[in-house]
Formats: C-alpha cells, structure tokens, sequence
C-alpha cells in the first residue's frame, strides 16, 4: 500500500518535534499554525497605527531623529482642525469626490442597462468598457497628461471641435478653474466601469419572472424602470457609491500623477496633503495626528458600507 | 417611529447603530462643507463619537 502525503510528513518530523506536538489539543495545533498570521498583522497593521496614534500626541520630526520628543497632548488635533487651508483641502476632497460619485453612478448605471440589452457583441463591448479599470493609475495619469496638452493633446482638439474653441486657449490641468475637473475627468472614465459592473450585477440579479407579471398587468416600461428596475437595483449602487466614496477619499496616485496638487493647491486632496506635511515638511506629528483623523473618517465610513453591505446580503 | 424610541430604550442594535450612522455621517459632511469653519473644527469629535459608539452597539443585541 502507498504512502500517503500525511504519512511521509509524519516520518519525517523529527522525534523531539513531534513529542512536542504530542501533547497539543486540536485547538492548540489551529492556534500554532494561524500565529505567523497574526503575528504578521499586528506587525504591519496594528503596530503602525497604535505607533502613529502615539506620535501624533508628540511634536516628533522624523528627519531630526536625535532630537526629544515632548509630549504635545491634543496641541496637533487642534492646529489641524483650525487651519483653513486643511480645511480647503478638504472641500476640494469634497468636490472631487461628490462629481465623481455622481457622473460614475449616473454613467455607470445607463451603460449597465445598455450592457443588460441583449445584442450581438455583448461580450466585446462589456471588455472594452472595463479596458480603463485594469489600468495602472500611474498608467492612466500620464498618458490623460498628454490627452490634456494644449498644443497637441486629443482632448483639447475634441472640446475645440465641439464648441469651436482654440485648442491652445485652454489647459486642462495648468488652470485653477479647470484642473480640479481634469481630475474629476480621469477618475470617472477610469473607474466607471467599476460601478457597471456593480450594476450590471444587480441587474442580472432581477428574475425576468417579475417583469413577465408586469407585461401581464400592463405596465409600462417606464412604470416597470421605476417600480422594479431601480428599487432592485438600489442597494447594489448604493454599495457601488459607498465603494467609490471611501475609495476617492483617499485618492492619491492619479492625482500626483496627473497634477501633482496644483495649480497651487487647488487639486491638493488631502491624501497629497498628508504626504506633503509627512515627507516634505517632515511634521511627522502633525502628520500621524492628521492621519488618524482621515482613518476615522474613513472608518466610520466604512462601518455604514459594512452595514449596508450586510443588509443586501439579507435581501 | 415609536419602535425607534423603544429600540433606543431596550438597547437594540439596530435604533443605536442607526444613531451612529447618523452621527458618522454628519461629522463627514461638517468636515467637508465650505460654510462654516467651526463645524470642521467639531467635525472630528462627532465623527468619532459615531465610529466608537458603532463599534460599541454593534455587540448590542438585535
């Protein structure tokens, strides 16, 4: 009779290791082999934050490492919460992410129900939508870059064809005006798809047995979009605008990528905020205290998606 | 409504984590608006009343 995988492991344990496994209950044996695990989260996830909630009690400069580190108390929360350029950078974190919310949803649900049509090449289209998702965001800053250069850039020449506007007499990402919208731009057409595909989920999930009823009571398609479409499909965008909502609140490579912050500060959302107050100004205090305060934001935020998740789950 | 209220009394999950949703939600949109900017400095402290008060009512039974 062959030997088996469990049996070649168990001969070639050595004898002391395997006295010592002897004595160890199921339950030991399950705890013995999840530790690494753990020991490997608390190291990488734990420690860090229970670390950064500490230094931002302290007025600590990680480039001035010799220096005494005092005890600040809640000096760096209040600085923080009453500075107005934070607290701009905030609203364009708020304008950034309300546009893109909306334009991703609007858009993503109409192509999900184009999508949901049956029609040849289906398949072919759904792929090409979903083409922009799979791309690197370092990929999508530069190449949107030159889409946008006012000299030669494809998008200055497709608004100038449409409106009959100079292509040169605008920058997308070099005006105050404009730039935050480039932004708004690119993350859109990146990240729709995502919320399609969310949709297209929820759609597919609706039986044709209750549009059947529907047909046989008279209802129109407008009544059927309203009364069957969009309340069974309303769960899955609000996970979708959850999803996006935490995602684009700590957006950060797209934008370095394609406007850096600028002009001025205009696009400075608070992720490039934060790395700038942290590794240009080196206020590693001031830092880790306006981290923790994006963390429960952003925590709190997902504890609603959490929520909301469970209760579709229950549908 | 009033099952709302007895939820709150009888320390259900559902009314408190409501609450706190509430609470979270609200502390995101002071944080964010351009109006007013002492409702950014507050903005924190709402928000994490919320959060840890989530945490807490979610052991809370249903």
């Amino acid at each position: 009779m062959p030997d088996t995988a469990i049996e070649r492991a168990a001969r070639s344990t050595p004898p002391a290791v395997a006295n010592r496994l002897k004595g160890l209950s199921d339950r030991g044996l399950a705890m013995l082999f999840v530790a690494p695990t753990i020991v490997l989260l608390l190291a990488i996830n734990i420690f860090p934050l229970i670390w950064t909630i500490y230094l931002s009690f302290t007025n600590y400069r990680v480039n001035r490492p010799n220096r005494d580190v005092d005890f600040v108390g809640l000096r760096n929360y209040e600085r923080i919460l009453n500075d107005a350029d934070i607290w701009l950078t905030m609203q364009a974190t708020a304008h950034f992410l309300i546009w893109t919310i909306v334009l991703q949803v609007l858009i993503g649900f109409t192509l999900a129900y184009l999508i949901n049509k049956k029609f040849k090449g289906n398949d072919l289209w759904t792929t090409i939508i979903v083409l922009p998702m799979m791309l690197s965001p370092a990929v999508v800053g530069n190449f949107w870059t030159f889409l946008y250069q006012p000299q030669i850039g494809l998008f200055n020449y497709v608004v100038g064809f449409l409106t009959g506007a100079d292509p040169s007499s605008f920058s997308m990402i070099g005006e105050v005006s404009l730039a935050p919208w480039s932004i708004i731009i690119v993350d859109t057409w990146m990240w729709t798809p995502f919320v399609m595909l969310i949709c297209l989920a929820g759609l597919r999930s609706i039986p044709d047995s209750i549009y059947e009823a529907a047909e046989c009571d008279r209802a129109s398609k407008w009544r059927q979009f309203w009364t069957i479409t969009i309340p069974m499909v309303l769960p899955f965008l609000m996970l979708a605008v959850l999803f996006r909502g935490i995602e684009n609140f700590k957006m950060f490579d797209l934008v370095v990528q394609l406007t850096g912050g600028g002009p001025g500060s205009t696009t400075e959302l608070t992720s490039v905020n934060l790395k700038r107050e942290a590794f240009e100004k080196w206020r590693t205090g001031y830092a880790s205290a306006y981290a923790v305060i994006l963390f429960v934001t952003i925590f709190g935020l997902a504890s609603i998606y959490v929520k909301a998740l469970n209760k579709v789950k229950e549908r | 409504m009033n099952g709302f209220f007895d939820g709150l009394l009888s320390l259900r999950r559902g009314a408190w984590e409501m609450v706190a949703s509430f609470l979270i939600a609200v502390g995101v949109i002071m944080l964010m608006q351009p109006f007013i900017l002492s409702l950014f400095t507050y903005s924190f402290i709402v928000t994490l009343v919320g959060t840890v008060m989530f945490i807490i009512v979610s052991h809370f039974p249903e």
